[in-house]
């Protein structure tokens, strides 16, 4: 074996990771965005997507989601660290794979074509509530609600339709059934 | 209507009602108004540190050695700047700070002023929290809001950043509210049934250890006492981090001295062979684990702290109890007496074997060393330095390096809070501002910084605030020439490539003392040694001792890099142990 120039021990065998997703109720004061984030930057944890938005203005309360990935310890961690940050109230997290949640995405296509094209674009898109918000002779843009992966999927199916510029909000997240949280 | 007082006037109402006694602080442009006020409050004294980092590990002194937060007083851009390596290393150990900031009024924030920086964006990682005061009115729950954060659950260092405009702003103050739950955090989170589970594996156990950390500390001196009551109880072994020394009196036939890299023979092998591992506030930090996968390897692990986030962040436990240490001690305690188990003897036979391999491996002497009479051997100039300290109630400080290992494995502690030490940042330099915050808070004890000469150097100008408030700090010095730890790493790591350990000009602490203005020791014969001492220890004032020591000895036992705890480095002295036995290593 080679000998080892460090004083740090080695790192150990690595265990097999997941995604999660992270729900965060937090005060919504000036840099709370920036504390989470710099949680997961300043401890090494992945950040797939984020959605923040207040959901509660009388008590002034945001809602963060995070799309993470790591082994069950690290998950760990995060939801622990993430209770010590101080404008945080509550820690949810699901397993992507959980079927008693739903996970949406909003994304915004901006498709630059002839007309006649458009009724095309629509019918790629018709299972995910395809809404159009704005119509020119040659443009549309068309607003869609759905997984993360499908939404990958419209975008190359949109690609040689006239797909120019696509806006994405990260996931989010609501538990199925009567149960909530808080 | 209430009376309306400026933002000034309420950071010392606030600072009053909270029983503040002491600031550490220097200042600046941004926090005039404060130090305006200052003059009007007889009861809160302000010492005039000569660099900020300075006023940050004072205040760390004072808030380890009193159990009282640590207030920190300085200015916008550089004056925080400054601070921040004290306020990392408070938050890697755990000692509530305070620390006010200034900053450029509110209409310039953002504009590159003189001597703004981001404050709050700089110190957000090195905090509990921490806020910036942008409105007068939300002024008064902001701070006792920070002296809530900093000294609850897991202590640590908070920030408020105060615009000098707010500072001139009035508003009304309000007093503390009693505790309350700040967004639903509770610190004790045990039950009944976990105590149950603790009692069980401690009376199943055959080669059970106990390894406390500085929590214990944090707990306050009455989880000490019930530390110590547990302990006896069960007839346990004991072991302890850097952070923990103290806490369980340090010449105690139980306690096998500090573990980790630079722990005990017996310790870490204890800690290796045991079957049941009690960590009571510890974190299982890298330096006490060696190698994750073959830590501890047959043990089940208990582990108890107060911080949720140190429960499996490193090391799987079978049983977690979050909560207050002495908290969960006196309740196990209740819980062994009243179900009337009658540990000590039961145990006794139970464990004997599990001492009698204790012994074998104590038997090592793995803290031993080879004397010379030619040279000053560091360890030999500690274990002096505690045989003529050990009469009267001591504070060490220490710096970090070579030294600091030392004066934690010969320097033996009785109480808790009487050591002072840099452990999870390993800040150089921390010592000597440190002795200068436990001074002030204990100003008739015998407050001793235990330096190296290249970390000393690091906060050398702080002698300039001991002598200004008459503080009769010891600054020991083992002077080898060297960063010793770093040539000790490069002797066994990197082929003796002594690349920049070696301070070539280093200056002649002697006169450097005169310059102070305080007394200054040189001692080179081992001859000399104790005479020495006992000046230095008998002058009433300030004194810089340079004990010049063997630049060639290695801090030893040691583990090796990523290895486990079984597998220790031992020094010369083992090697030699067919010439010299017994008797005999005590003279050489």
């Amino acid at each position: 074996m080679v000998k080892s120039k460090s004083a740090y021990s080695l790192p150990t065998k690595k265990e097999k990771t997941d995604t999660h997703i992270i729900v965060v109720w937090v005060d919504n004061e000036a840099g709370v965005l920036a504390r989470v984030v710099g949680l997961f930057s300043g401890r090494g944890y992945n950040i797939e997507s984020l959605a923040v938005a207040e959901v509660d203005q009388k008590k002034n309360i945001s809602r963060i989601t995070i799309v993470t990935t790591g082994t069950p310890q690290v998950i760990d961690q995060i939801k622990l660290q993430l209770r010590k940050l101080v404008p945080v109230h509550n820690v949810a997290d699901f397993k992507k794979e959980d079927k008693n949640v739903i996970f949406r995405e909003m994304a915004l296509f901006k498709i630059v074509t002839k007309k006649k094209q458009i009724k095309k674009c629509l019918n790629v898109c018709e299972n995910f509530n395809p809404i159009i918000l704005d119509k020119t002779k040659k443009s549309v843009v068309i607003q869609i609600t759905a997984l993360r992966r499908e939404i990958d999927l419209m975008s190359i199916k949109l690609k040689p339709l006239g797909l120019v510029s696509i806006s994405r909000t990260g996931a989010v997240a609501m538990t199925r059934g009567a149960e909530f949280f808080k | 209507m209430s009376k309306l007082y400026t933002g000034a006037e309420i950071i010392f109402k606030c600072f009053e009602d909270q029983g503040v006694e002491f600031i550490f602080g220097y200042p600046g442009g941004a926090v005039l108004p404060i130090y305006d006020e200052l003059k009007n409050h007889a009861s809160i004294k302000h010492i005039l540190v000569r660099h900020e980092q300075g006023a940050g590990h004072a205040a760390e002194g004072y808030a380890r050695s009193s159990g009282k937060p640590g207030i920190i007083l300085v200015t916008s851009g550089p004056g925080v700047t400054n601070v921040v390596t004290a306020l990392t290393d408070a938050y890697m150990d755990s000692v509530p700070l305070v620390c006010i900031s200034g900053q450029v009024p509110t209409h310039l924030i953002g504009t590159d002023a003189f001597q703004e920086c981001d404050t709050t964006g700089i110190t957000r990682p090195c905090t509990k929290h921490n806020w910036l005061v942008k409105n007068i009115e939300d002024l008064p729950r902001i701070l006792h809001e920070a002296f809530h954060v900093a000294t609850t659950g897991r202590p640590g260092p908070v920030l408020v950043d105060i615009p000098k405009d707010i500072q001139f702003a009035k508003t009304v103050y309000f007093k503390p509210k009693k505790e309350k739950k700040l967004n639903g955090k509770f610190h004790n989170n045990f039950n009944q049934k976990q105590i149950d589970q603790f009692i069980d594996l401690i009376i199943k156990s055959k080669k059970p250890i106990f390894y406390t950390g500085g929590g214990v500390i944090n707990s306050g001196p009455k989880a000490s006492e019930s530390l110590r009551e547990l302990v006896r109880l069960t007839g346990f072994p004991i072991t302890s981090t850097l952070q923990g020394l103290g806490a369980f009196p340090g010449d105690d036939n139980q306690f096998l001295g500090m573990l980790g890299m630079h722990g005990t023979y017996e310790a870490n092998n204890a800690m290796h062979d045991c079957d049941l591992l009690i960590n009571i506030g510890a974190r299982f930090d890298d330096r006490i684990t060696g190698k994750i996968d073959e830590f501890s390897p047959n043990s089940k692990k208990i582990h108890i702290d107060i911080d949720p986030s140190s429960i499996n962040k490193i090391i799987k436990v079978d049983l977690a109890i979050v909560g207050d240490v002495n908290e969960v001690i006196k309740i196990i305690i209740k819980t062994i007496n009243k179900k009337k188990l009658n540990l000590q003897k039961s145990n006794k036979s139970q464990i004997s074997n599990w001492w009698e391999q204790i012994q074998k491996w104590r038997s090592k002497d793995s803290l031993g060393f080879i004397n010379s009479d030619k040279t000053i051997k560091p360890q030999y100039a500690v274990q002096r330095l505690y045989q003529l300290t050990k009469n009267q109630d001591t504070f060490i400080t220490t710096e970090v390096g070579q030294h600091q290992m030392w004066a934690a494995q010969q320097y033996k502690f009785n109480k808790p809070n009487r050591w002072m030490t840099s452990g999870g940042l390993g800040t150089m330099g921390y010592g000597l501002p440190a002795a200068v915050g436990v001074q002030i808070a204990h100003p008739k004890k015998l407050v001793i910084d235990i330096a190296g000469e290249a970390s000393v150097l690091m906060t050398m100008q702080e002698m300039s605030t001991a002598v200004q408030y008459h503080l009769p700090i010891k600054v020991f010095i083992l002077n080898n020439q060297y960063m010793g730890m770093v040539r000790q790493w490069q002797e066994l790591l990197h082929e003796k490539n002594y690349s920049e350990s070696y301070s070539e000009a280093l200056p002649d602490f002697v006169k450097m003392a005169e310059a102070f203005g305080c007394k200054g020791i040189r001692v080179k014969d081992p001859k000399y040694l104790d005479e020495s001492i006992n000046e230095m220890i008998k002058f009433n004032g300030p004194v810089i001792f340079d004990c010049l020591v063997d630049p060639n000895e290695n801090c030893f036992p040691m583990i090796p890099s990523g290895k486990p705890h079984n597998q220790m480095i031992l020094g010369p002295l083992s090697k030699k142990e067919n010439k010299i036995t017994g008797r005999g290593k005590s003279l050489v």
